[in-house]
């Protein structure tokens, strides 16, 4: 069971690394919040106090992501081949745009990350304000100058709304699929797990989005 | 009417089969869809060519032969319909149909709008039973079994195997159909015995026959001639759970 190959268990493996990917973006913009408050810098050194937690969470995405990947991948090229032939004529009537398009919203949110972990974690993008070797007035890592002369130009600002929305589709498919991919679903709670699905993912974009607007509108400096 | 068909026409399962346009002439609003491809190839042996081949048996919706996809929906654009019960009023004066047979890996084509449905055999003969000891016919009511648990078994038992689920799915998957068949049995005392094992089997089988994953789009309820609800594919993994919890 650890490494499935059945139908219903590569499925599973999706929908539990999905929610675990799921809950980290949500813990994510809960901690960049902070950032609306000019307290960046001490959320981030007060997180860094806690090497367990940090390297723990980190490990358990890193597994978390890579299984993702390889599920989604997997499926995606078995479920391609069982439908060899398009219809001349093809209609959907209830497989929705996002749902279609998981696997290229996946890949889009899988480029991006690695662009978001180079510029903002090991900050190799913009050295001018790498926040490891800029340290603020009271001697920590300046994320939030980082942040903010960052997201003031346009081009990265816009980056990040593309690969936002991607990930809102994403999700947008993947909450209510992974409520269903564990069988937590009837006839009753179905729509409502789908209506909630998609107001969490338009939140969490509206809210993601929120902090590179807020920079570029000169709100937040 | 008047209507322009374009059917698929296909000689044999090698053939590369390609769309032929057909004017369907004079038919009357009351005609079924299979009785209007029946006034079509009528047509067709006068004038001394092939007439179009296309599955069918009942002619009432309950047999599950039946089953084309017009205009990319399998059995046609009324919900909880066969194409046998799709009458030809739900269609308009000079309507353009292109009519394909239901497309997936696991069904291949035979000839023109016949595919081989086979692999549902297949699925079922892999688990979709029940193992009793023959003899003496057992008792009325000596197995009571709830209404709620009996009306839940009905709506899935209503699964015909046309494999409308299987031509809708964009992965030709068919999770609906075998979902319905676990469901069903596993709902009734006499089927939870060996629900664990049919679980497993069942979807086993279902791979190896080459139909596709379930990516949760709901296209197959969509198109559900017997409106067979996705909650039996939610309850079908969670069967599949318990029986890996339970090591079965
Ligand atoms: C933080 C990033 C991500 C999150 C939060 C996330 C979340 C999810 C969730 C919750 C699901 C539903 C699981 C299910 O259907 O049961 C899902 C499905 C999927 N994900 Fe992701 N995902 C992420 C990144 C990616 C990446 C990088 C890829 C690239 C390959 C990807 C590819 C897929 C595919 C193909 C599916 C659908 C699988 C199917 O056909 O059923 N995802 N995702
Ligand atoms: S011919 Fe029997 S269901 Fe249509």
């Amino acid at each position: 069971m650890l490494f499935p190959t059945s139908a219903v268990g590569k499925k599973i493996m999706m929908a539990i690394t999905g929610q675990v990917l799921a809950l980290f973006i949500l813990f994510h913009i809960a901690g960049n919040s902070t950032i609306f408050f000019h307290a960046l810098n001490a959320y981030v050194t007060a997180l860094y106090k806690l090497p367990l937690f940090v390297w723990g969470g980190r490990l358990v995405l890193l597994l978390a992501f890579v299984f993702h990947i390889w599920y989604g991948t997997v499926l995606k090229l078995e479920n391609h081949a069982a439908k060899p032939e398009p219809y001349a004529k093809t209609r959907y009537l209830q497989a929705t745009f996002a749902g279609r398009n998981q696997i290229w919203t996946g890949v889009m949110v899988g480029v991006f990350l690695v662009y978001h972990l180079l510029q903002f974690t090991f900050q190799v993008t913009n050295p001018a304000v790498a926040a490891d070797t800029h340290p603020d007035a009271l001697g920590r890592p300046d994320i939030f100058t980082m942040v903010v002369q960052s997201f003031r130009q346009i081009g990265i600002a816009g980056v990040y709304v593309v690969s936002l929305a991607a990930l809102g589709l994403h999700l947008l498919h993947g909450i209510q699929s992974s409520f269903q991919t564990w069988g937590m679903n009837n006839e009753q709670t179905l729509p409502v797990v789908e209506k909630t699905g998609n107001v969490v993912s338009v939140l969490l974009f509206v809210w993601y989005c929120a902090i590179p607007i807020a920079i570029i509108a000169g709100i937040l400096k | 009417m008047n209507l322009t068909l374009y059917v698929w026409r296909q000689k044999s399962s090698k053939d590369p089969g390609r769309l032929v346009q057909y004017e369907a002439k004079d038919i009357s609003s009351d005609m079924s869809f299979l009785e209007m491809l029946d006034v079509v190839n009528e047509g067709l042996i006068v004038k001394g060519e092939e007439p179009i081949a296309f599955d069918s048996d009942c002619r009432e919706g309950i047999c599950g032969m039946c089953g084309q996809v017009v205009n990319g929906v399998p059995h046609g654009p009324r919900k909880k319909t066969t194409l046998c019960q799709l009458h030809m009023r739900h269609f308009k004066d000079n309507d353009t149909l292109y009519i394909e047979p239901f497309r997936a890996k696991a069904f291949p084509v035979i000839k023109d709008l016949i595919v081989d449905r086979g692999a549902f055999d297949k699925i079922i003969q892999s688990g979709g039973y029940i193992s009793v000891h023959t003899g003496g016919v057992p008792d009325g009511n000596t197995l009571l079994i709830p209404k709620h648990d009996a009306d839940i078994a009905m709506d899935a038992a209503e699964c015909i195997g046309c494999g409308a689920c299987v031509a809708a799915c964009p992965n030709g998957s068919a999770m609906l159909f075998t979902a319905a068949k676990v469901s069903h049995l596993a709902m009734l005392p006499q089927g939870k015995i060996e629900a664990a094992r049919r679980v497993c089997a069942m979807t086993e089988e279902m791979l190896a026959q080459g139909f596709g994953n379930c990516s949760n789009h709901y296209e197959c309820e969509a198109v559900c001639p017997k409106g067979i609800k996705v909650k039996f594919i939610a309850k079908l993994n969670r069967e599949f759970i318990k029986a890996q919890m339970t090591g079965s």
